[in-house]
């Protein structure tokens, strides 16, 4: 790397307050062109809003605007619109793909920069109806792939690609800018399969080297530590830690990060033994579930009472069918078979009166209710389920809600999950990533199941709470003896949780495992039927 | 409810803002309006307390119509653009009790009894529709509306009734647009208990009967299918992974819609007087519409507050302005007023509904 004197992008003493809630206070960095910053810290430490700032989001703005000064090329600059900070060679890859569905990856690299040609009508009319030149195009967007050094394949419509390769549509579409200077990477790995992560984590060195300057938000911390020059902790708002990146280790940042040591809970976790009975409680046979993304082709699995099991498996493959199919949300066939019963598919209802519980992956979309406070969140289900939380008059003709028992309940779970709230009665959609994955657990918990299918429990949130939710998880299984599912993307979580390891690959069960088994036997059956 | 409570800081700046925020910038203009008039009328030579009691007597007439609004928001159906089917079947059921001799209030409890039937058929098959088009709802509620209207203006000519005081006389057949409920049910729950102190006159019974539904319809939404259908409203997949069963919650509400409708018209008649056929129920869905969002309802959020305040707001503008614009410019405003607060306030409404959304 070599070291100009005035550095690409400096921060110095930047601050921001969302109305007297301070978020961030004396931000002061560097950053040098060809450098790669990793920057790390719990959901709400404030990294989001820091890169708001950078990339000059009308929120900022809208609620005051920030302190401190923003400097590149050592020249103050002030953004108020993200299309400045575009003109300013800032480009930005959000964790929410921002593609239209419907184009092809090159239309969408060049979306509103396309090259152009002069034809009949537009010499008449105005360039506005110039024809697109469609090899040139296809010629940018080979270029910006190749500089990505991934294989995607540019005609390829973006709704039918998977999700890593729309990732790397939308990296490739900041690369074919010609005046990039500083690319932000928020999260870009969170969806990504470990083979293409470790392709786009390549394709960062790359850049790096032609000199683009990259800050790369991540919460798996072993990616920052293999690409990364810089780190950069964030705590509560403020920097607590910058250094090499060569000088530091996964459990020393996750120290700073979370100010204490979280990676001994993780690990007591698997010391326990399984608890399993060897019953059979579940059992479930030649299994089909139609979920878009995610088709389960021929699942037959058996769940043992009282044990963890993981269901890993590659994105695309059909493990986030399974829950989604016995749980009746999306149409399924086969037979499931629980504690001896057999229950009726495409049917939540029954599934639920089984006491079966379910925490959706989808946490915004079928978790919670964004706009309605925590109370009615975690106590809805068990309330129309099993009549808790009511007061009956008139021999039950009446079912009253029970405002105060809701209430306790969810301070109840409020305090033993931890959930960082201002009170019982906000709405879910005011909470972070991690505090409202606590409470779809609530939910779950509230119900009481005997049987809990625990969807990508930990996707999108923070290393502390993603040891809070594994121990909660832990913790309700063996205190409870409730038999858990969990579904998860990432294998190191399953192996430090559970007791076996299903993996699914081609929509069906390539093999089980103990949690013990090596990574290469897990990864091997991950390829195994692949489609 | 919830959307009040904000928290933290400074708690009587965070009162009051969370006040001025949750009244709503509209609600205070047209309440600042009203205020004005109410000012303005001793001015221009109009009784205060006539004035008050004119619009405690619309507000009686209105309050139901616009409660009928709550159920179907709640349940995430949006607004009841379709209002004129319950009121139809409120028509009917008004009709059929004069046709069958009934006299006095009693044909008013009637006229609800025989119209609950109609507003049930008629709310299931609109709920049925309605769920088929989810997402599209307030389009096609109202072309439910246009509709119903239409065909019942042939129906009204077309079916057997046969009682003089309703039918056309020189056809002897065939229902005439007005007709008057003197000696029927005129009055039968304003006059009950009414208040009459000088110039003010206070309809007391209507404004009970408006109470009592009021409250059971804030009782409703505070047990177990009440929270189910404003689940199902707020996020239907929640509740459906909840084990609710979407359809027929929404189904629920559209009936409860159609039907608060039904009884709505009937008590508007009782105070107005007069039955209205043909075209007249196509004209109650907008005013109905517009009072429960001045109220500060949203098209997925409403409660009776929502409902008491937005009536009287909009029926007191309703009231007051032909007695002192026209007094004051010496010429009809009022219709020009009502039509640009009535619709000024659904296009404000639909275009929050993004915001809310999002």
């Amino acid at each position: 790397m070599d070291n100009k004197k005035v550095p690409l992008l400096e921060m110095k003493n930047v601050s921001k307050s969302f109305m007297a809630n301070q978020v961030l206070q004396d931000i002061n960095f560097k950053l040098n062109a060809g450098e790669v910053l990793g920057l790390v810290g719990e959901n709400g430490a404030g990294k989001s809003t820091l890169m708001k700032i950078l990339f000059g989001m009308g929120v900022i703005k809208d609620t005051g605007g920030y302190g401190g000064d923003v400097l590149i090329n050592g020249q103050k600059v002030v953004f108020d619109s993200p299309f400045d900070a575009l003109r300013a060679g800032i480009g930005m890859v959000h964790q929410e793909f921002s593609l239209i569905p419907g184009f092809t990856a090159t239309e969408n690299i060049v979306l509103n920069r396309e090259p152009q040609k002069a034809n009949v009508i537009s010499q008449v009319f105005g360039e506005r109806l110039d024809t697109l030149d469609r090899k040139k195009m296809n010629s940018i967007a080979d270029s910006s792939i190749d500089k990505l050094g991934v294989h995607i394949d540019k005609d390829m419509v973006v709704n039918r690609m998977p999700v890593g390769h729309k990732q790397f549509t939308e990296i490739a579409r900041e690369l074919s800018k010609d005046n990039m200077k500083i690319l932000i990477l928020d999260e870009p790995t969170a969806v990504l399969t470990e083979k293409e992560a470790e392709a786009l984590l390549a394709s960062i060195r790359g850049m790096a080297s032609r000199g683009i300057a990259v800050i790369f938000i991540t919460h798996r911390l072993q990616e920052i530590l293999a690409v990364c020059d810089k780190v950069l902790v964030m705590r509560d708002g403020i920097i607590v830690k910058e250094t090499p990146a060569a000088d530091t280790n996964v459990s020393e940042i996750t120290k700073w990060m979370v100010g204490r040591s979280v990676e001994s809970g993780v690990k007591a976790v698997k010391a326990e033994s399984a608890a399993s009975s060897g019953n059979v409680i579940m059992s479930i046979k030649r299994l089909w579930v139609d979920m878009p993304g995610e088709t389960v082709r021929d699942v037959s699995l058996d769940v043992y009472d009282g044990e963890i099991l993981g269901i890993g498996g590659l994105a695309g493959q059909g493990k986030l069918g399974i829950p989604n199919g016995v749980m009746g949300l999306y149409e399924a066939g086969g037979t499931v078979e629980f504690d001896g019963q057999k229950i009726d598919l495409n049917n939540p209802r029954k599934c639920l009166d089984s006491r079966l519980a379910f925490v959706s992956e989808d946490r915004r979309g079928v978790g919670l209710l964004l706009d309605e406070s925590l109370e009615w969140n975690i106590s809805f289900p068990a309330m129309q389920i099993q009549n808790k939380f009511l007061k009956n008059y008139l021999g039950g003709m009446i079912k009253w809600r029970d405002d105060k028992a809701i209430e306790e309940v969810t301070k109840k779970y409020i305090d033993s999950l931890q959930i960082r709230c201002m009170s019982s009665r906000q709405k879910a959609r005011e909470l972070s990533g991690g505090n409202q994955q606590k409470v779809c657990l609530a939910k779950a918990f509230a119900l009481e199941p005997r049987f809990l299918f625990v969807s990508e429990p930990t996707r999108g949130i923070d290393v502390g709470a993603k040891s809070l939710v594994l121990d909660a998880l832990k913790k309700f299984n063996r205190e409870n003896h409730v038999t858990v599912v969990m579904i998860s993307s990432e294998l190191e979580e399953l192996r430090f949780t559970c007791d076996r390891i299903a993996i699914v690959s081609g929509g069906k069960i390539s093999g089980i495992l103990p949690a013990s088994a090596s990574s290469e036997d897990f990864g091997h059956l991950m390829v195994s039927n692949v489609r | 409810m919830t959307e009040l409570v904000k928290s933290s800081g400074n708690p009587l700046m965070d009162s009051i803002r969370s006040f001025a925020r949750s009244f709503g910038l509209p609600r205070l203009i047209i309440a600042g309006f009203l205020l004005l008039l109410f000012i303005m009328a001793p001015f221009v030579g109009a009784n205060f307390f006539t004035q008050l009691s004119n619009t405690l007597n619309r507000f009686s007439w209105n309050a139901i119509l616009v409660l009928s609004m709550v159920p179907m928001i709640h349940s995430g159906c949006g607004l009841n653009f379709g209002l004129p089917l319950g009121i139809i079947a409120g028509l009917l059921g008004g009709t059929i009790a004069i046709e069958l001799g009934i006299t006095g209030a009693a044909s008013f409890w009637m006229a609800i009894l025989l119209a609950t039937p109609f507003a049930v058929v008629f709310g299931i098959v609109y709920g049925f529709l309605l769920n088929k088009i989810k997402g599209g709802e307030m389009m096609i509620a109202t072309y439910v509306g246009f509709s119903i209207v239409s065909f019942m203006c042939i129906m009204w000519l077309l079916l057997p009734y046969s009682s003089p005081n309703m039918i056309w006389g020189y056809a002897g057949k065939g229902l005439r647009t007005t007709i008057s409920l003197e000696g029927y049910y005129i009055g039968a729950l304003a006059n009950f208990l009414q208040i009459n102190i000088g110039h003010l006159s206070v309809p007391t019974g209507s404004l009970i009967f408006f109470a009592v539904m009021a409250f059971f319809m804030w009782a409703f939404l505070h047990t177990k299918t009440g929270t189910a259908m404003t689940a199902v409203g707020s996020n239907a997949e929640f509740a459906r992974s909840a084990g609710i069963n979407i359809d027929r919650t929404r189904m629920l509400s559209v009936v409860m819609s159609t039907w608060l409708g039904a009884v709505g018209i009937l008590v508007y008649e009782q105070g107005f007087g007069f039955i209205q056929l043909y075209m007249a129920p196509f004209n109650m869905a907008l005013p109905a519409v517009s009072a429960i969002l001045i109220g500060g309802a949203t098209v997925n959020k409403a409660s009776i507050t929502n409902v008491i305040i937005g009536t009287f707001l909009f029926q007191g503008i309703v009231t007051m302005t032909p007695t002192v614009m026209n007094s004051m410019i010496h010429m009809d405003m009022s219709e020009v007023i009502r039509v640009i607060a009535s619709n000024g306030m659904i296009i404000y409404a639909l275009t929050r509904k993004s915001e809310v959304t999002r």
